[in-house]
């Protein structure tokens, strides 16, 4: 680990970061504003979502969720949370070497006296730390939208506690996945799309996964392995799906450092 | 001790060539120059001397110490200036001379100063707002200012005014009279005979000639040209005259052998003008790739 290249690389996602918490924020402020009437008229609405289509409520995880509970209703939130979450991992993930390499910057870092392990570590800490401090105010403003709307709905924060500790699970799934693909692709020009494409992939693969029973999809996607709704009935996670979920994410991590190191780095165009 | 020593270093980036079975050393204390043109395999030799890419087979040393090994430490004495430069464009030339010093394990700042006086850099401005000749001098500051005791310059003056370059070739000789060993890659001949004692030779992958550059410049060719009413090429029969152009009665010719042979045709023909001279490396550089 370099500690220079470590505060320069978190100095430089501080912005990043504050437009995420900020954007989560205001996304759980809004939901959970509206949290009180909802529950009032939960009768009403189980009544609705009874005439859906089972196919179609089972896609979006509404047949496991009772949304006049407030963990019922978290994690329905929780889901977009999640997505925002996993799209900002994909760009840290992507970005991470080749944003240096398409500005050119690479030449620079790899000038100096580091080593390619030191320098891919020190990036991932600061990646991860910057996305600590988002999951930390994700935690904050958890707690907080609870305690203000609650009103007089009980809650377990057992259960809350374990969807919250499941963000790192799944940024860190991104940030990995998003680094190996970013290294074995021929160039990555923007990392938007990537992030935005892996993100909503596997968001889609969760959903459809329900729709075709058979297929057995949860098995690569970490919105399956990270199921709000799967987390708030069973009051646990699905052990063997969050041990799939570390285990992709420590072979995608290990390959990165496999790959950077024997990597050359493109020349400037 | 040399200071780099390369040996049989190959580089193919898939199938395309980056560099053939390239062989030379460079000694401690000399400004060695490496010429070709674009395309030859400067570049993808530097970056190969920095680890920046991995030799497909041969190996090099820098200071004793191999390349794809030892990497970082060969890289904390070595100072190195791109041909093309991008810096982390938001940030202040300060910051990033500052980022770039913080690498090294010694105080850089007043090192640091010193050179962006004698470059005129405006230290407060945005990397992004700077024009290429200017950051040019962010990188020759970045590659100079924690003294490495040796330097890779890779196509150095591209993009700096003709005052800027002597001033900046004025900083190489300096430093390299405190000893420190240059290795400067070009495609501008000029710039490389002014400065560098030894040249390599590169020509589409593979060393064509390592040579002290004056036995280039002098024990090779000389460059005649001849001046007369009624000269005749066919005439002159020379073994050993090369690239032989007449124009408007002047013959100019390359010569290599014993000179007293020209002198003997020459005293045989009527002529109204002669010179005799050393060629420029650009005229010999010339020869190598026909």
């Amino acid at each position: 680990m370099s500690a220079n290249i470590f505060n320069f690389e978190f100095r430089s996602r501080l912005r990043s970061v504050l437009i995420w918490s900020l954007a989560l924020t205001g996304i759980m402020f809004f939901y959970f504003s509206i949290f009180q009437t909802f529950a009032a008229q939960a009768a009403l609405m189980n009544e609705l979502l009874a005439r859906f289509p089972p196919a179609l409520l089972e896609a979006f995880g509404m047949n496991k969720i009772d949304m006049s509970t407030v963990l019922g209703f978290y994690a329905f939130v929780f889901t977009f949370i999640q997505l925002c979450l996993a799209i900002q991992a994909g760009n840290y993930g992507f970005g991470l070497i080749s944003i240096e390499e398409n500005e050119m910057t690479a030449d620079f870092l790899l000038s100096k006296p580091v080593s390619r392990t030191q320098l891919l570590t020190s990036k991932l800490l600061a990646a991860l730390s910057s996305l600590a401090v988002t999951e930390l105010v994700v935690w904050v403003v958890s707690f907080a939208v609870i305690t203000i709307f609650r009103d007089s709905y009980e809650y377990q924060s057992g259960t809350l506690v374990l969807l919250l500790v499941s963000m790192l699970f799944l940024q860190l799934f991104f940030m990995s996945v998003g680094l190996v693909i970013s290294l074995l692709v021929k160039r990555v020009r923007s990392v938007t799309p990537y992030s935005l494409g892996l993100s909503f992939g596997a968001y889609v693969l969760a959903a459809v996964s329900g729709v075709f029973g058979e297929v057995k999809l949860e098995y690569i996607t970490p919105f399956k392995h990270l199921d709000p709704a799967a987390i708030v009935q069973n009051a646990a996670y699905n052990t063997p799906l969050l041990i799939l979920n570390i285990a992709i994410t420590v072979v995608a991590l290990a390959s990165s450092y496999w790959i950077y190191l024997r990597r050359d780095i493109p020349v400037v165009s | 001790m040399s200071i780099i020593e390369v040996n049989h270093l190959t580089k193919y980036y898939g199938k395309a060539r980056g560099i053939v079975d390239v062989s030379f050393n460079v000694e401690e204390g000399e400004i060695f120059g490496f010429i070709g043109p674009n395309g030859a395999g400067k570049s993808t030799t530097i970056r190969l001397l920095l680890s920046l890419i991995h030799p497909s087979s041969g190996s090099a040393r820098v200071f004793g110490k191999d390349v794809t090994t030892q990497g970082p430490e060969i890289r904390s004495d070595i100072g190195y200036l791109p041909s093309e430069i991008f810096y982390y464009e938001g940030m202040k030339v300060n910051d990033l001379l500052k980022y770039s010093a913080s690498f090294y394990k010694k105080d850089c700042s007043e090192r640091s100063r010193e050179l962006s006086e004698i470059m005129e850099l405006d230290l407060n401005r945005r990397i992004s707002d700077l024009s290429l000749g200017n950051k040019k001098k962010v990188g020759i500051v970045q590659g100079l200012q924690h003294s490495p005791s040796l330097l890779f310059l890779d196509e150095p003056t591209s993009g700096l005014d003709p005052l800027m370059q002597r001033k900046f070739f004025d900083l190489v000789r300096a430093e390299n009279t405190r000893g420190v060993t240059v290795f400067f890659s070009s495609h501008i001949l000029g710039e490389v005979q002014r400065l560098c004692t030894r040249v390599a030779i590169i020509r589409e992958g593979k060393i064509v000639e390592v040579s002290d550059i004056r036995s280039l410049q002098k024990n090779n060719y000389k460059k005649i040209s001849l001046t007369g009413s009624q000269l005749n090429v066919d005439e002159l029969g020379l073994p050993g005259a090369t690239n032989i152009q007449a124009e408007n009665g002047t013959l100019n010719f390359f010569f290599r052998g014993d000179i007293n042979t020209v002198l003997d045709k020459i005293s045989a023909l009527k002529i109204t003008d002669l010179t005799i001279e050393e060629p420029t490396l650009e005229e010999i550089f010339m020869h190598y790739y026909e």
